[in-house]
């Protein structure tokens, strides 16, 4: 930890390591019940949720205290957390904790082993840890403290994302482990055996709570809340509730929004809450949803801490509302949005819901008690006329002997049949600059003009969601007769906006579209922008909570707000009963502690990003490697290196999420499936789409595409200039040099985006390699590791409407679970990055197509990912340059030089190099054929020297880019040592800037990819940090009567040319085998995509 | 207040007697001649129809010789709930007809709601009745030469309650001369290019699903359900003579009458007509029996209107008296 300590983000990363085994055990312990193939799953399992939850905020808190207080007792590995953002809910503590490992190492190569011993104090004491803040549905009293130790952690580092979704873990946790069956991801499909894993949570929790008493011991004077309040700067929230009376809470100033939301809902007695939410006004006065998972503070800015509690989803059938209180607090909600007009609806609608109104607040209308001037307090209408009150009374009269929930139930069945139900509307322009409104509901985003609907989009027929800057963009699904999917951009009063509205968008679909939170889409992670997921449960899964819900109804007293205000005291309008109250209490109580510190960080990286808009978006990912390379120099400013995918697979007998499971069926192989990330990849890379949101139809990414290879060569020697500015700016994160190079990063970060075209510049180029190396012929355990680095070189100066920022980005993808070192990921909150990417699905495979067709003639390369991991691995339209990063960046300098008009020299060689790709180089063919050819064998050297040293890499696959050709070059084991020695089968000419290598050790089990198997589980950790993002996808498979883990990390590595990107894969490599001695890696995919940004003119 | 009755319901109808200057300014020019007797006729089996089969209250408003097509009283008001609304028609010299419908509205004691003054905000706002589908559920307003954009936000701005989408209209017709409902949540449109490509408007801005029935003929899918006070559910439909050959089968358990009332064919392809449809639940067989040609009026366009001019007023009645 201590050695971390440089900069909060990379400390986060580096405390996580957790040796895997401790880590396994302690997953397995909570998930042992469940079936061994469950228990990586498990983890996002309901059961496993909590733990889960726990374990993150356990995390969290330790890393806080480990920098403030070296003991190990202290709640250990936060740093997970953070990676985690959305995922880290359904990635099992242990798994968190690997990614943060893996992350820390890369940051730290040289001092890895010092890690790897701190990472393993720190396993153990977050395995003590998580367990303490499960505890939360048992005691109050524990819940609170640890809610205590939490926010002290906060103060320590704010940093961790991870805590947000602990809080989140906490709420479902109050919920009863109503949650725990609902948070289960899809896959673990074993709901029906939710039953059982309640069981085990709440074993889960006894053992967490014996756990947190032992840690609360340790630190006992630290855990007292009474203390933890005196550390903490308490800061007053107000609270406007529905009813319009106030509630007022003391949270710590770091508190997550979920700390405050909790303590709202605790304060209703509700508890299906995921339909609603917190709300505040920022500076321009607009209303924003606080973020449960980020730091409250960070969130409202400036603003006063005041918020508004109203409902956020609105559910399309209310009657399916488990509770009534829940209904009422719809019904005050809905009530508002009539009487403010937000909710239009004629005369007589208005009649007939004032009259429920009045019955479910006063009940039967009494002729002698209720005057005319009785619903004078009342309003029903934005324009109440006497006229409206008399029909209002008339119809309240025929009400009688209709309970207050009656009448809600039939407020309810009226509301929501008007057309603005739920419709949440956002002002905006169309591609003419016509006014119109976007309104966003639960089942997809309508378009008005006016009070028109003149158009609409099911979630269903939209692949992606996606804004930059001020524009807001949807893809649509082709329809039947159309080949293409279209885009269709708007264009929204500014950034801020623009994000608003793909929140929502993101939220709604997420909420009412799918049955669980998105997994961690790999792909996600690797685009460029915001990382904002919906974390909370889905509409599905509340409702299966709901249905879990086991108390008597609460006592709850209707009151008007008025009324409230006159005739009450002022007493908060919701009453519980003591018993209620108890109830809440205890649950209120898990929540709390599950909160966990806020993140802040990842801003930095954002805007180094920025330049290119797209680039900036996708890229935030931070080097889990070590960017220690200077960048060459490179000349240019504008272009960027992007290194992306290291992909890592390694296979082993032993996994250690199977070893529960093993014990049972002894299974020897572990695969560790990974489909990955092509969608990431494409997505990555900025879209090629038109700046011009006018535009709808994306079919342009093929001129665009043009344009940038062209570009591309110039663009070489920016990049690698600007990967310096990065790298440094990382190294100085992480050690010392950082001040300059942020330096730089910033002031060349305002250039940028100026100069890069709105339109996401397309990679000119993709360099991917697929280096295997098998850890035997090194004496080492078999350790196939396909790293996939991506370069992206964007150049500013080329007119060229390309304005991909060049980013390198690194994907290691360990199939482990416990690969995963570190998954912190520091990833900035979607509010700095100007862009964001969304797939409303799951990438459908025509898209893919679609966006490998666009590519073609920029990149030829980048079509790695379809090779590497079957399953998950979603392509990624953007461009995709797959060049081994070491061999991009040596020869980009040399190359670039010499030849100008072709930047896609650099790329080609390392792709030659290891397996000869080739590369069709469209203008001067023969000078990079030469240069490539020549250059090959250094590529290869020198990426194995660096990267190898350690590990031997063997060659085995060498795939070109998806889109114009893929060849497979397969090289035994035995070839791996002679990496020079590679053959290039063909030498063609690049002009993609796409490179993809693929390392892939022979096949010991025989068990290839094509058995199809039963998939079991597959998980899905992210973390970034400033210049990498390590993307772990655990896929657990059933094959036969054998189970197979595998797992793949991807590292996105992006900065500059001055990225060693040989060191950061041998590092990559290395931390891979070292986390997982007993897994092998199988397959290393080197994906390195250059990037031309090209200014907008 | 929304959509407390199912689509159908309906208990008064208005209609408005054929003026003797039938046919001298109908749409469809000079080069039709038209058969007043005919029309007259028509007119009466359709009224008939709906008083006596239907069991609806009928309202007949006179006829002026002054409005040559004050019998397409659809288009003068569109009707939900006790609201209506006075409409704007393209035609100038149509405005004058609504005085009559205006009186007659108010007398049922509906909200008669205008659409303003034609120097006012809705200046420009044109819409006719009959480029307004209404589904129970949501308004469907159809963009022609006959109404605007601008009219049709005035009707969104009268029925805040419900959805309204515009779809565009092809070929100069009017919405509901390609399509109208067959029932509650059933679409009964034209099978033509033009009413396909407003089918696929209507399909993609709907948050509701319709079953559709697709018939050969734009006449043909000139319908109107009904849903009696008896509670029998009736479809008139455009076919020349009553004919027991078309006899919509309904599956879904509710009885399905059929009044065919005489209408005059203009085209010989209608004649004949006949769709079969399996639309989920409902199996349709539908079959259009030509009048006798020597019946036909030459003039197509009239008929439909005609007909359609009494949905309208049957639609915006319907629910008057359920909710008084």
């Amino acid at each position: 930890m201590t050695t971390e300590v440089g900069s909060e983000t990379d400390v986060k990363k580096e405390p996580e390591k957790v040796p895997e085994v401790q880590q396994q055990t302690e997953s397995q312990q909570t998930d042992q019940p469940d079936k061994a193939a469950d228990s990586a799953d498990q983890p996002s399992s309901a059961s496993a949720d909590q733990p889960q939850e726990e374990s993150q905020s356990a995390e969290a808190k330790s890393d806080p205290e480990e920098s403030a207080s070296p003991e190990p007792s202290s709640p250990p590995a936060a740093g997970g957390q953070k990676k985690d953002k959305g995922i880290s809910r359904f990635l099992p503590p242990w798994l968190k904790r690997q990614k943060s490992l893996s992350q820390d190492k890369p940051e730290s190569t040289a001092p890895a082993k010092q890690e790897s011993v701190e990472a393993v104090k720190e396993e153990h004491e977050e395995a003590s840890q998580p367990k303490e803040e499960t505890d939360g549905g048992g005691a109050a009293t524990a819940s609170t403290e640890q809610t205590e130790e939490v926010k002290e952690v906060k103060e320590v580092r704010e940093e961790s994302r991870a805590e947000e979704v602990q809080v989140e873990e906490k709420e479902k946790e109050e919920e009863k482990s109503i949650g725990s069956a609902d948070t289960q991801p899809v896959r673990e499909e074993k709901e029906g055996e939710s039953e059982v894993k309640e069981s085990e949570e709440q074993k889960e929790q006894e053992e967490e709570k014996t756990e947190e008493e032992q840690v609360i011991q340790q630190e006992t004077s630290v855990l007292s809340a009474l203390k933890l309040n005196k550390k903490m700067k308490m800061v007053v929230c107000h609270v406007t509730l529905l009813d319009g009376s106030q509630f007022s809470c003391e949270v710590e100033k770091r508190a997550k929004g979920q700390y405050l939301f909790f303590q709202v809902c605790e304060h209703l007695n509700l508890m299906e809450k995921d339909y609603f939410g917190l709300n505040f006004k920022d500076n321009a006065e607009q209303r924003c949803w606080l973020d449960p998972t980020k730091e409250i503070k960070r969130q409202i800015r400036n603003s006063q801490w005041q918020f508004g509690f109203s409902v956020k989803f609105y559910p399309p059938d209310p009657s399916q509302l488990t509770e009534d209180i829940t209904r009422y607090l719809l019904c005050l909600q809905l009530r508002q949005d009539i009487a403010s007009g937000r909710l239009p609806c004629s005369f007589v609608t208005h009649a007939l819901l004032g009259s429920y109104t009045l019955q479910a607040e006063l009940g039967d209308h009494d002729p002698e008690e209720h005057r005319l001037d009785y619903i004078s307090d009342f309003q029903f209408a934005p324009n109440q006329t006497k006229e409206l009150e008399e029909k209002v009374v008339e119809l309240h009269k025929s009400h009688r002997g209709m309970t207050p929930a009656q009448a809600d139930a039939q407020f309810l069945e009226n509301a929501k049949k008007l057309s603005m139900y739920g419709v949440d509307l956002h002002h905006a322009k169309d591609s003419e600059g016509v006014d119109i409104m976007l309104g966003v509901c639960s089942n997809g985003l309508l378009i008005y003009k006016d009070r028109l609907r003149i158009n609409r989009f099911a979630w269903p027929k939209i692949l992606k969601i996606s804004y930059k800057r001020s524009n807001f963009y949807i893809k649509i699904r082709p329809g039947e007769a159309e080949q293409f999917e279209s885009t269709v951009g708007f264009k929204l009063p500014n950034h801020r906006a623009a994000k608003r509205v793909w929140k929502v968008c993101v939220e709604h679909h997420t909420f009412f579209r799918l049955v669980s939170p998105e997994q961690p889409t790999k792909t996600k992670f690797l685009t460029l922008g915001s990382k904002f997921r919906y974390s909370g449960r889905t509409q599905a899964q509340t409702r299966q909570a709901s249905s879990l819900i086991d108390r008597p109804a609460p006592y709850f007293q209707r009151t008007s707000s008025k009324r409230i205000s006159r005739s009450l005291d002022g007493a908060p309008v919701v009453n519980v009963s003591d018993y209620s109250q108890a109830l809440t209490a205890g649950a209120g109580e898990n929540g709390p502690s599950l909160e966990l510190n806020s993140d802040s960080k990842s801003s930095q990286v954002e805007v180094a990003e920025k330049p290119n808009t797209d680039a900036a978006a996708s890229i935030t990912s931070e080097t889990a490697f070590e960017t220690d390379k200077s960048g060459p120099g490179a000349p240019d400013k504008k272009s960027k290196l992007r290194v992306q995918g290291e992909n890592i697979y390694v296979r082993h007998s032993n996994l250690m999420l199977e070893d529960l499971d093993k014990t049972q069926e002894d299974v020897l192989k572990h695969q560790a499936s990974i489909s990955e990330l092509k969608r990431s990849f494409m997505e990555a890379t900025p879209e090629p789409r038109p700046s011009q949101w006018d535009k709808r139809l994306t079919g342009s990414p093929a001129t665009t595409l043009r344009l940038q290879a062209q570009g591309s060569l110039e663009e070489e020697l920016t990049s690698l200039f600007l990967s310096k500015a990065c790298f440094s700016g990382l190294s100085g994160s992480c050690n010392i040099t950082a001040a300059p190079a942020e330096a730089s990063k910033d002031s060349a970060q305002p250039e940028v985006p100026q100069q890069t075209p709105p339109r996401p510049g397309t990679d000119s180029r993709d360099a991917s390699k697929n280096a295997e190396v098998k850890p035997e012929v090194n004496g080492q355990p078999e350790v196939i590791e396909v790293v996939e680095e991506t370069v992206v070189i964007e150049e500013v100066v080329k007119a060229k409407p390309k304005s991909p920022a060049p980013e390198a980005t690194v994907t290691v993808n360990a199939e482990h679970a416990a690969d995963v070192k570190e998954e912190r990921s520091l990833s900035s909150d979607s509010e700095s990055e100007e862009e964001a990417e969304y797939h409303a699905q799951p990438p459908s495979t025509s898209v893919s197509t679609q966006l490998i067709k666009e590519e073609p003639e920029e990149e030829q390369e980048a079509e790695l990912t379809q090779q590497a991991p079957p399953s998950a691995i979603e392509p990624q339209p953007i461009t995709e340059a797959a060049e081994a990063a070491p061999a991009a960046e040596e020869e980009k300098p040399t190359v670039q030089l010499e030849e100008d008009v072709h930047a896609d020299e650099p790329s080609v060689t390392p792709d030659e190099a290891p397996n000869g790709h080739a590369h069709p180089d469209e203008a001067t063919p023969t000078l990079n054929a030469a240069a490539a050819e020549e250059e090959e064998p250094h590529i290869v050297n020198g990426s194995a020297s660096r990267v190898e040293t350690e590990h031997l890499p063997q060659v085995i696959c060498c795939s070109e880019p998806p889109v114009v050709k893929t060849e497979m070059v397969t090289i035994s084991d035995t070839f791996a040592a002679q990496k020079t020695e590679i053959s290039t089968k063909e030498v063609p000419i690049v002009h993609t800037e796409t490179k993809t290598i693929t390392y892939e050790a022979a096949q010991l089990d025989g068990n290839g990819d094509g058995e199809p198997g039963v998939l079991m589980t597959a998980q899905t950790i992210t973390s970034e940090s400033l210049c990498t993002t390590t993307t772990t996808h655990i896929t657990k498979t059933l094959k036969g009567g054998l189970s197979e883990t595998r797992i793949e990390k991807r590292i996105v590595i992006t900065g500059d040319s001055d990225i060693d990107h040989d060191q950061a894969l041998a590092q990559a490599i290395k931390e891979a085998k070292e986390q997982h001695p007993d897994m092998s890696v199988t397959r290393v995919v080197v994906h390195k995509e250059t990037e031309l940004a090209e200014e907008d003119d | 207040m929304a959509n407390i009755y199912p689509y159908g319901c309906f208990t008064h109808a208005v209609v408005r007697s054929i003026p003797e200057s039938f046919g001298k300014l109908a749409e469809g020019g000079e080069g039709f001649e038209t058969d007043l007797a005919k029309a007259q006729r028509q007119m009466g089996v359709l009224t008939g129809a709906l008083r006596q089969k239907v069991g609806l209250q009928l309202i007949e408003i006179p006829a002026v010789s002054e409005l040559p097509e004050s019998w397409r009283i659809e288009d003068i008001a569109v009707i939900q709930g006790d609201t209506a609304l006075i409409t704007r028609p393209f035609k100038q010299q149509r405005r004058a007809e609504a005085e009559a419908v205006r009186r007659v509205l108010n007398e049922l004691k509906l909200t008669v709601v205008e659409m303003g003054d034609e120097e006012g905000g809705s200046g420009g706002a044109t819409l006719e009745g009959s480029d307004v589908l209404f589904t129970g559920k949501e308004f469907f307003v159809g963009i022609s030469k006959h109404t605007n954009h601008r009219g049709a936000e005035v009707l969104a701005d009268t029925f805040k309650d419900f959805a309204v989408s515009t779809v565009p209209v092809c070929g100069g017709s009017r919405l509901k001369n390609i399509c109208s409902m067959g029932g509650p949540d059933t679409i009964i449109i034209s099978s033509g290019d033009g009413a396909k490509k407003t089918l696929r408007v209507m399909e993609q801005l709907t948050d509701h699903h319709y079953e559709i029935l697709s018939v050969p003929e734009d006449v043909a899918a000139n319908c109107i359900y009904i849903r009696g006070p008896s509670r029998a559910d009736y479809l008139l439909h455009p076919t020349a003579e009553e004919c027991p050959n078309s006899v919509p089968v309904s599956n879904r358990g509710w009885s399905v009458h059929i009044v065919l009332y005489e209408r005059n064919c203009a085209l010989p392809s209608q004649c004949d007509l006949s769709g079969e449809k399996h639309a989920a639940g409902i199996n349709f067989n539908y079959t259009n029996e030509c009048c006798d040609t020597d019946l036909c009026n030459t003039a197509a366009t009239i008929s439909s209107p005609c007909w359609t001019g009494a949905v309208l007023s049957l639609c915006s009645l319907a629910l008057l008296l359920q909710l008084g």
